[in-house]
């Protein structure tokens, strides 16, 4: 019985090990002196100031935080409205509704690509930042509804029309009760929309324009030539950029599982 | 509610438009023109007008299926594309099974702590994962090198089916485990101990108890690695070289790509997702049996 348990986490260390070497090796590259990725010549930063230097990697940063922001805020607003508006509907035509709102999750990200690039063209728009934010706000939206509606379900109804019968108006009903309820599932959506959006390529692989390109879609560039090294570097501050937010968010989620046990 | 209507529904309308029409050239009578009367159109205009006159030709977008009979031409790219991916999930399944079991039985804390280690890659931008690869993959990359230093190799790795089956499943592992892992932490530790009170054995309360319980979650895991896997084409782009096409390419090829062509491309796209809603509904349903069949 020990002996299995240790093979199970010899396993699963192995497994830990295929997740990340690939990264730590990139991680390593990125103080390579030497332009090869294979061979260490010595330790450099070089490849950090090139990088802070280089205006493409940084306008596109900029353009990723803005479609992150802007996709997100709108595809939080409309999520949530839609979410309330599902919520009271008849039971036959919610089925309908969530069916069609979930597609694009079950979707190939390609498809949804795709048919969002057939429509701008439709509609003759320019690809830019405005096809770029609609094509984010649309996959963002099923998942803020997705985080919104067992909020509501779990609401209790009888709040407003307790509301009302002390005199509450439809919008103060709204505001002042249907809001702080529903409202942490607002903001996993949001968080939610915003790490999709950051982290999306293929779909604005096929919706973005020449103005408006995101750090992913000129990391696929870079990474379309042979030697840039600057990616290793890029990479590596994205990996401390990622464990600094997952490593905040858990301590504080163990600290408050702790005060509830102890509680 | 018009939004939904205008980006999800028209959307899928639009391919659905695009896979089952073509745009053909007419005259100004509106008979349809092949490559062939094009030219023989042109030749006779140019006898009696001289070089520079240009007939009068109209496009005209015309209902046809040949485009979804194309698609069967290509076939073989998709079937191996299914092939690949098909064998990445079953991979992922084999690797990620222990490694969320293992997780969901530990202390609460330190599942957190293992949980995160294991979202922490997924959350790492994926043509910088890929990336990664490529380089230990290489002709003179890492591997090759280690290899090299105790006298093997140097093998080719990169641009054949096996690496792009490796990147699949490197990409997509934490999609495997963390639904498997969600519910397997849902069975009671106490369920278990009984099983083994009643005499069973380790196998026995494998097969018997955690595995029937964490069917769901194997469900879902098959999902989210073989919809992403069967469609993508960065991965097969990267580590495949041009030899090994899949449908994800081909259809970014229709559309951005030299072989622009995106009726063809609309009708892949439509192909391929039929498939994938079938394959769905067909897992869906099975999950559901098996559901019953726990309740009984």
């Amino acid at each position: 019985m020990k002996k299995r348990f240790s093979f199970t986490k010899i396993y699963t260390a192995l497994v830990f090990a295929f997740l990340y070497i690939p990264i730590f090796v990139l991680i390593a590259n990125s103080f390579n002196a030497s332009k090869s990725r294979t061979v260490w010549t010595g330790f450099t930063l070089d490849w950090y100031s090139k990088l802070i230097h280089n205006e493409t990697i940084l306008s596109s940063l900029l353009n990723t935080l803005i479609v992150a922001l802007a996709a997100s805020v709108a595809a939080t607003i409309l999520g949530t409205a839609a979410a309330i508006g599902i919520y009271n509907m008849r039971t036959l035509s919610r089925r309908i509704v969530m069916n069609v709102s979930n597609l694009p999750l079950l979707n190939p990200e390609i498809v949804t690509g795709v048919s969002l690039m057939l429509l701008f063209k439709f509609m003759q728009m320019e690809f830019g930042y405005v096809t770029l934010i609609l094509a984010h706000v649309s996959f963002c939206v099923p998942y803020v509804i997705l985080n919104v509606m067992p909020k509501l379900r779990q609401m209790d109804r009888n709040l407003c029309e307790a509301a009302q019968d002390l005199g509450c108006n439809q919008w103060q009903v709204f505001r002042k009760v249907v809001i702080p309820e529903i409202l942490p599932g607002i903001i996993t959506g949001f968080l939610m929309s915003v790490t999709y959006s950051i982290d999306d390529f293929v779909i604005s692989y096929f919706t973005y324009g020449a103005t408006s390109q995101t750090l992913s879609i000129t990391i696929y560039s870079m990474t379309r030539r042979k030697v840039s090294p600057e990616v290793n570097a890029l990479s590596a501050i994205i990996f401390v950029v990622v464990l600094a937010v997952l490593l905040v968010v858990n301590i504080a989620d163990i600290r408050r599982h702790k005060k509830e046990v102890r509680r | 509610m018009l939004w939904m209507a205008v980006f999800i529904i028209v959307p899928l309308i639009l391919i659905a438009v695009f896979a089952f029409t073509t745009t053909v050239k007419t005259d100004a009578d509106g008979n349809i023109l092949d490559a062939e009367a094009l030219d023989a159109l042109y030749e006779e205009y140019e006898e009696e007008y001289g070089e520079d006159a240009e007939p009068e030709i109209y496009e005209r977008t015309i209902f046809t299926l040949a485009n979804i009979f194309e698609v069967s031409r290509y076939m073989s790219t998709l079937l191996h594309s299914i092939w690949l991916a098909l064998i990445a999930t079953v991979i992922c399944l084999i690797l990620g099974y222990p490694v969320a079991y293992l997780i969901s039985r530990l202390h609460f804390d330190r599942q957190k702590i293992m949980l995160m280690l294991v979202m922490l890659p997924m959350w790492m931008n994926f043509l910088l994962r890929t990336y990664a690869w490529m380089t230990l993959l290489e002709r003179s990359g890492l591997i090759n090198r280690v290899l090299g230093l105790i006298g093997l190799g140097p093998f080719q790795m990169i641009n054949t089916p096996g690496a792009v089956v490796l990147g699949m499943v490197y990409n997509y592992l934490p999609f495997m485990i963390t639904p498997l892992y969600s519910v397997m932490t849902k069975i009671d530790g106490r369920t278990i101990e009984a099983a083994q009170d009643l005499g069973a054995g380790s196998l026995r309360v494998m097969t018997r108890v955690v595995i029937p319980l964490s069917v769901p979650g194997v469900v879902s895991g098959i999902t989210m690695v073989f919809v992403p896997a069967v469609s993508t084409f960065i991965i097969s782009r990267m580590l495949g070289g041009g030899t090994n096409m899949l449908i994800g390419d081909l259809i970014d090829l229709q559309f951005l790509g030299n072989a622009y062509n995106p009726n063809l491309g609309a009708a892949m796209s439509l192909v391929l997702m039929v498939f994938i809603l079938l394959c769905m509904s067909i897992t869906n349903s099975i999950d559901d049996d098996d559901m019953e069949a726990a309740l009984l």
